[in-house]
């Protein structure tokens, strides 16, 4: 399927299995289908899981570079960037990049009533290219670019599993703290362009893709093969279609999810916490109920 | 049973004064330090108290969260937004919020089922267990009413959705339905104007459910707590004091539920709603599937088993209120389904068409999903209307024990009906 697979070992035999015991689901659909989608290893997913720095920033490069010329992400400001569990650009640099940022903020009333447009500051939020919706389904051929502020969560992937499997599917997902469906789809869609199959009807305008609904989508292929841009020496990872499609996805995931690390941190607390007292309190009770026999 | 003698004796001058004026501390001692439970309740009793706590923790994160809360409809998507991302723990507030309420559903329905399983329904509980059907009903219509307010697909569509199920009475009297439904909406479509005064409502229920659990313990407390024998409290060695016995078991039940409601909370916030509701509304677009949170699940997939649309709104509501009507359904001569022989398999099987219910609910209507749904919800009714009084009038229950200690000692049992005193009434603590 995807050239990209590393998978936790134990998710994988588990995820091997489901398939075998699943609906054989097709690898590429053959038309309104959407192939099943695999399950990444994501530093940011199961319990101990937090956002790589190193990874945003890059995944931020890959937005700024190639999404943002088409999507907004103006649920973030640009002060966001600069927060403990994110990105962690420094604040000179943020506010360099406010500054010529290509989308400027509309503002006013000024002192003689008019509206202006004027340089994003920190605490501005990131502006994609549009004014609106229509501005950008003119421009755009009829299809609207989505703001990426919470795709990650706006998208998962479906439990396939026939019934007599859906319980203890459903309970994996739980024991195992599966919550990246998100990003598997996002990073699925990202390197799923493909050929349309033979005899598939592609409308005018539109682009194959495996994973996306109906398989047509009216976004090009944004990162293509052997990669969109220059990561730097000190990146920490060399520039493919795979390794961009994978930072930028991790990226969008702690746009849409900018507390992960903080909520990841306290419940190993809250976790060991609560065990802890619940055991001393079923010793308490045994002492207790002792004395009478139940 | 529960009309013991008070044991209250005020330990300070200022506790005397109080006594002889507004014996909130006396009551307080008999219901909830010195009140007779039976000293056999398993952990299934402990959910009552986690019920009261779930209420509490809807009632003080609700609170809060309506303080940043925006109730318009081109701002409560960006306001939930702006919790989650901008206010001091909004994250985390917002989270224990919206799983509280599947946590408060995953309660109800153990208690629920507990009532069914232990009989706990039968005389003289029929109007606690009534109460508890009310407070069923209340806390799904604030359930409804709360996944309206972040304004996401699925709220917008599922407040369509079930709103327009009123639009069926027009079958009744032509236009009398979509005047219903006019009037819940506070216009011609779903809008700002609807989703403002289901927050009203959504803030004004959970105080209306407060009242009725008050009520519901009232009523338990003058009849007494039920237990996994069905037996009524006899002799003093047939129970303990609720403090410190009954309350440290309740307090380990409720530190290992809180452990699952953490766990979904700080690992899984996003595991019981559906993405879509991270999709602002959009009322011309509609979403693919449109599937209620997993609690009505079922529900939904009675209302979709029935062919014409009033009659699955019918059946969608007599689901529930047929629940009133089981304390004179149920003609058994003992209330415990562990002395029942026959009705523990029909137990174990309307369990299991509860759960494939839900599981037919999140499918879409069609095909094979269609037909499993009506033989469930067949089976839902038939269940209450056939199952309760046949069963119960035609089944010979095992025999009982004597009594709660008998039981509890493991004393030979005797016949249905003829339990012997235990005998002196010991306080359980000498044996
Ligand atoms: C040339 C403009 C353009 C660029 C560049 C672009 N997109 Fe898109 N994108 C679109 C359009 C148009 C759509 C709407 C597609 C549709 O509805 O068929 C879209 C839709 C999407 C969707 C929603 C898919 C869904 O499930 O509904 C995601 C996610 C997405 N883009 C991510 C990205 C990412 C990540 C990048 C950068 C790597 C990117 N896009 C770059 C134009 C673009
Ligand atoms: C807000 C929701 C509710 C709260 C806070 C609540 C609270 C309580 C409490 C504290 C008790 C005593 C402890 C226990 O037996 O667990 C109790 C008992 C009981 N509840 Fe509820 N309850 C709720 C909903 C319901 C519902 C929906 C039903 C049934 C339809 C119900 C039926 C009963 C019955 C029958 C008893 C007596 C059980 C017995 O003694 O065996 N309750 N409730």
């Amino acid at each position: 399927m995807t050239a990209y697979r590393t998978v936790v070992p134990l998710r994988s035999a588990l995820a091997a299995l489901a398939t075998l015991v699943c609906t054989g689901a097709p690898a590429i659909a053959a038309g309104g289908e959407v192939a099943h989608i695999d399950r990444h290893e994501w530093s940011f997913a199961g319990f101990g899981g937090q956002y790589d720095r190193n990874q945003l920033r890059r995944g931020f490069q890959v937005y700024k570079e190639v999404c943002a010329s088409c999507h907004a992400l103006e649920r973030v400001k640009f002060r966001n960037l600069v927060q403990k569990g994110g990105p962690e650009f420094d604040d000179e640099a943020v506010k360099a990049l406010a500054a010529e940022w290509p989308n400027q903020i509309s503002d006013g009333p000024n002192d003689e009533g008019a509206m202006f447009e004027r340089v994003p500051k920190l605490s501005d939020k990131i502006k994609g290219p549009y004014k609106n919706e229509q501005e950008a389904r003119s421009i755009q051929n009829g299809a609207y670019p989505p703001d990426l502020s919470l795709i990650t969560r706006a998208r998962s992937v479906h439990n396939e599993a026939s019934w007599y499997i859906h319980v203890p599917m459903m309970m994996r997902d739980i024991l195992t703290g599966y919550a990246e469906g998100g990003a598997d789809y996002m990073y699925a869609l990202l390197t799923g362009y493909k050929e349309a199959p033979e005899g598939f009807h592609l409308a005018e305008g539109m682009n194959y893709n495996a994973y996306f609904p109906g398989n047509q989508i009216a976004m090009i292929q944004p990162i293509p093969e052997g990669g969109a841009v220059e990561y730097q020496e000190n990146a920490g990872a060399k520039s493919s279609l795979e390794q961009n499609a994978k930072d930028v996805t991790a990226f969008l995931a702690w746009a849409a999810d900018p507390s992960l690390n903080e909520r990841k941190q306290l419940g190993w607390t809250v976790m060991l916490y609560l065990i802890i007292t619940t055991l001393l309190l079923y010793f308490a009770k045994k002492r207790i109920w002792s004395r009478v026999k139940h | 049973m529960s009309n013991h003698a008070s044991t209250y004796e005020p330990k300070s001058a200022t506790a005397k004064w109080w006594d002889e004026r507004l014996p909130v501390p006396r009551m307080m001692h008999d219901q909830f330090v010195d009140f007779p439970t039976p000293r056999n309740l398993n952990y299934l009793w402990t959910f009552g108290g986690i019920l009261t706590f779930c209420l509490v923790a809807q009632l003080v994160t609700g609170i809060v969260l309506a303080m940043h809360y925006v109730p318009s409809a081109d701002d409560a998507f960006n306001s939930v937004d702006h919790i989650r991302r901008d206010v001091n723990y909004g994250w985390l507030l917002q989270s224990l919020h919206a799983t509280g309420s599947s946590m408060f559903f995953l309660a109800v329905y153990i208690h629920t089922f507990r009532g069914l399983y232990y009989g706990s329904y039968r005389a003289p509980r029929e109007i606690l267990w009534i109460l508890g059907v009310f407070i069923l009903l209340a806390m799904m219509a604030t359930a409804f009413l709360g996944y309206s307010l972040p304004w996401g697909q699925m709220s917008f569509w599922a407040v369509t959705v079930i709103t327009n199920l009123f639009s069926s009475l027009d079958a009744v009297i032509p236009g009398m339905g979509t005047g219903i439904v006019e009037w819940l909406w506070g216009g011609y479509a779903v809008s700002g104007t609807t989703l403002n005064r289901f927050f009203s409502l959504h803030y004004l229920l959970p105080f209306v459910i407060f009242g009725l659990v008050i009520l519901h313990i009232w009523a338990l407390h003058v009849a007494g707590q039920n237990n996994p024998t069905g037996l009524n409290i006899k002799t003093k060695s047939d129970s303990v004091p609720m403090y410190p016995y009954a309350v440290a078991k309740d307090a380990v039940a409720l530190f290992a539920f809180v452990f699952v409601f953490a766990w979904f909370v700080l690992f899984l916030p996003d595991y019981l709603g559906h993405a879509d509701n991270f999709i602002e509304a959009n009322p011309l677009v509609t979403p693919p599937h449109i599937v209620p949170e997993w609690y009505f699940l079922p529900f939904y997939a009675i209302l979709r088993a029935i062919p014409d649309k009033l009659g699955g709104v019918i059946a969608m509501f007599a689901a529930i209120a047929i629940l009133a009507f089981i304390p004179w359904l149920d003609r058994s001569p003992v209330r415990s389904t562990k002395y029942r022989p026959i009705y523990k398999w029909f137990f174990w099987l309307f369990l299991f068409s509860c759960l494939a219910l839900g599981y037919l609910g999140s499918k879409p209507a069609e095909g094979i999903y269609v037909f499993w749904a009506r033989i469930f919800t067949a089976y839902y009714f038939a269940h209450f209307l056939l199952v309760m009084p046949i069963v119960g009038s035609i089944e010979t229950p095992r025999k009982l024990p004597g009594s709660i200690t008998d039981a509890v000692l493991g004393k030979s049992p005797v016949r249905a009906g003829g339990g012997v005193p235990a005998g002196a009434a010991a306080a359980p603590e000498d044996r």
